[in-house]
């Protein structure tokens, strides 16, 4: 009962610090970083659900993302749809997708499953670049227009901040739920050991499909949401170095920690922001960092307090013990 | 203790007011910069980044602009839109007067919608045709349209009655932009197109594609890409003794294509800024001081050779001065300035913005140009 409750007051925490925010950022150029930082928090979380859970690699989540991001632009700016109904569109389309191409992807293991991936993610970004008609080509696609609700149009950063986060918000309430749920813990179990797992009575080949396609809705949401407050697309922002980019947040944040995903996508999104003032080289210092976090915090980001905490107690104890 | 802490304070105090001061005896004139300096596109931001910034060094060393110092904020786009996008928010909110770029047609399509709703004027350093048509009020660009290099390849054509072409061009922005203005305006010169192939940029060998063309009887290939495609092209034409002239695009008008391709780039024609062949200009040309400068004063600070893509940067700058000059630094002034640009001479061409007109050139901004013993002639 009392970690349910602690699940519930981090969560609560969590979404406050989320709405208070702007109040510190409001018309500075930040806010719009952590516009994106919301969009590459939900792409994390779902590469989270099925590497962090699952224990399935995927190097082709940016193909979710973009198929999401052009299914919605394509459908508005091309043939006026409005948006809400192509963000529903395009995360049906892509679950279809990935539900059907999970079965036989998912069935590798390893190595061959991220080379798989990794394809599928070639042929999506391939199909952008050359499809001109249909989506621009090389040269992106514009003209996508604002959500908007009646008269309302989210067409500001403040505005898009709270569409945004409201997804994430959600998107995170979900996950929390999934991974404490039975479902959560026979994903750990797959992850763990698959032939357990099945021995166990859980049905790993299913399951396994099932969290690969919500993985890719969630991409799917959260590229109709870039599509649609960026108003421009192109399909260099969907190309393999993304995914590797989304494969670095979720190992930097913490594998298989919701939370973790969140640390993960604002470091990588802010750090290079704060890395600016070193001109050139901040690429080399970036590179360094993350090589640095991964040497001496394996777990990721999330981790710090648990590094940090146990210090805190016993300098505490120290302190009483000398008065 | 007190007297320290009090001291400090009053000294810290007139640090203040003394910067305050000197702040309000001459505030800078901030200009944005958009440049892809890393990336795959860097080929274009690294030098516009240096030309830019070369301009403003001018500027501010004869005392700046209507004594205003000028200051030049460089954000690195990569060539990514979501990082065009954040970036120019960040300058937008650092109240600069105008922004110059981005290097890339993808990262200038993406930040117009925020810098026509911030309503400040950008200079674009790309070639898509798109950037200004329809026009948009906040949007100017200095690069030559795509269209303006193929109408000068297919006049030469017609010349020559070279009507059936082959096309091979690469598969990203710039080569489908060639594509889609090669297509359309082959029509208009009784150019018939027998070949449309493509390539991928990181492709290592085009024999297949310059195998089909052999066997279809085409009197020229055109080729659009950038370095190093190109070089390969010709380096495989050569081996597989394709005979038929061979055209290039402005992509490739740098002595680096020379060095790539080798011996292969012998006789190739393409079009190209006048910058290429500076000295070669007659000496009536109009633009033939404002080339030579930019060359020189580039090899000086960089050790390299100046090139076209520099060269637009330089030319933002220099349109940017002259709006300032004739109507302060105020967003909507710079804009109106800016429109009624006449005559400017700078490195691409002849600059005569207007209202309906925001590229600002005619095809006479190319010159043709051969390869000839390892270097480059005009072609008359």
């Amino acid at each position: 009962m009392g970690t349910e409750r602690n699940v519930l007051l981090k969560y609560l925490l969590f979404s406050a610090a989320v709405l208070v925010a702007p109040i510190f950022f409001s018309g500075g150029y930040l806010l719009n970083v952590l516009v994106f930082v919301g969009i590459n928090t939900m792409l994390a979380l779902a590469l989270n659900l099925l590497l962090g859970y699952a224990g399935q690699i995927s190097l082709g989540q940016a193909a979710f993302f973009g198929l999401g991001s052009y299914i919605s632009g394509v459908a508005t700016a091309n043939y006026g749809m409005n948006p809400w109904t192509a963000l529903v569109l395009a995360a049906v389309v892509v679950g279809v997708i990935a539900f059907t191409i999970g079965f036989p992807i998912l069935k590798l293991k390893g190595h061959y499953l991220a080379m798989s991936t990794l394809g599928f993610g070639i042929i999506i970004y391939i199909l952008f670049n050359e499809t001109i008609d249909l989506t621009g080509g090389p040269s992106g696609l514009s003209g996508i227009p604002y959500f908007s609700v009646g008269e309302f149009q989210f067409d500001s950063d403040l505005k898009n901040y709270f569409l945004i986060w409201g997804f994430a918000l959600l998107m995170i309430l979900f996950s929390v739920n999934l991974v404490n749920s039975r479902i959560g813990r026979a994903l750990r179990a797959i992850h763990d050991s698959e032939v357990a797992a099945r021995v166990m009575g859980v049905n790993a080949r299913l399951l396994k499909v099932q969290i690969f396609a919500l993985s890719a809705v969630f991409s799917s949401i959260a590229g109709s949401l870039y599509a649609h407050t960026m108003t421009f697309i192109s399909p260099a922002s969907f190309g393999f170095n993304f995914s590797v980019e989304l494969l670095t947040m979720v190992v930097i944040g913490g594998l298989g920690t919701v939370y973790g995903s969140f640390l993960g996508a604002a470091l990588l999104t802010l750090l290079p922001e704060f890395l600016r003032t070193l001109q050139d080289y901040d690429i080399v210092f970036y590179g360094l960092l993350l090589v640095l976090m991964t040497m001496f915090m394996p777990g990721g980001l999330v981790r710090i307090p648990s590094l940090v905490l146990p210090f805190l107690a016993k300098f505490k104890v120290r302190r009483q013990g000398n008065a | 203790m007190l007297t320290n802490k009090l001291r400090n304070l009053f000294l810290s105090a007139v640090c203040v007011l003394a910067s305050a001061a000197v702040a309000t005896a001459a505030p800078t004139i901030k200009v944005g910069a958009l440049f892809a300096v890393t990336g795959p596109a860097s080929f274009l931001g690294e030098p516009e980044r240096n030309s830019a910034q070369m301009v403003v060094n001018q500027i501010n060393a004869a005392g700046g602009i209507r004594r205003q110092k000028v200051e030049l904020i460089v954000m690195d786009t990569q060539g990514d839109a979501t990082k065009a996008v954040q970036a120019a928010t960040r300058l937008i909110k650092e109240g600069v007067v105008a922004i110059i770029g981005p290097s890339t047609t993808g990262d200038t399509m993406a930040v117009i919608p925020l810098v026509e709703r911030a309503k400040v004027p950008l200079i674009s350093c790309s070639a898509g045709a798109k950037i200004t048509e329809p026009v948009k009020p906040w949007v100017f660009k200095t690069a030559q349209n795509d269209y303006l290099a193929v109408t000068k390849i297919y006049e030469h054509l017609v010349k020559h009655k070279l009507t059936k072409v082959a096309l091979l061009t690469v598969s990203d922005s710039f080569g489908s932009s060639g594509r889609e203005q090669l297509k359309a305006l082959a029509g208009r010169y009784g150019i018939t197109l027998v070949a449309d192939d493509t390539y991928g940029p990181k492709d290592t060998d085009m024999t297949p594609q310059l195998t089909k063309i052999r066997g279809l009887h085409a009197q020229a290939l055109i080729c659009w890409g950038t370095n190093p495609g190109p070089a390969i092209i010709a380096r495989n034409a050569r081996q597989l003794g394709l005979s038929i002239p061979l055209f290039m695009s402005h992509g490739v008008s740098s002595k680096k294509f020379i060095d790539l391709a080798g011996s292969a780039s012998e006789g190739i024609i393409l079009p190209s800024g006048r910058v290429l062949v500076a000295d070669l200009l007659p000496k009536n040309d109009k633009q033939k001081k404002a080339l030579l400068a930019f060359v020189k004063e580039y090899q000086k600070n960089f050790k390299a050779e100046g090139d076209h893509f520099g060269g637009h940067a330089w030319d933002a700058m220099m349109l940017l001065k002259g709006a300032i000059e004739r109507g302060g630094a105020s967003r909507p002034a710079i804009r109106a300035q800016l429109e009624k640009t006449r005559n400017f001479a700078g490195i691409g061409g002849i600059f005569n913005y207007s209202p309906t007109d925001h590229s600002g050139l005619t095809k006479d901004a190319f010159v043709l140009v051969k390869v000839k013993g390892g270097d480059w002639t005009l072609v008359k």
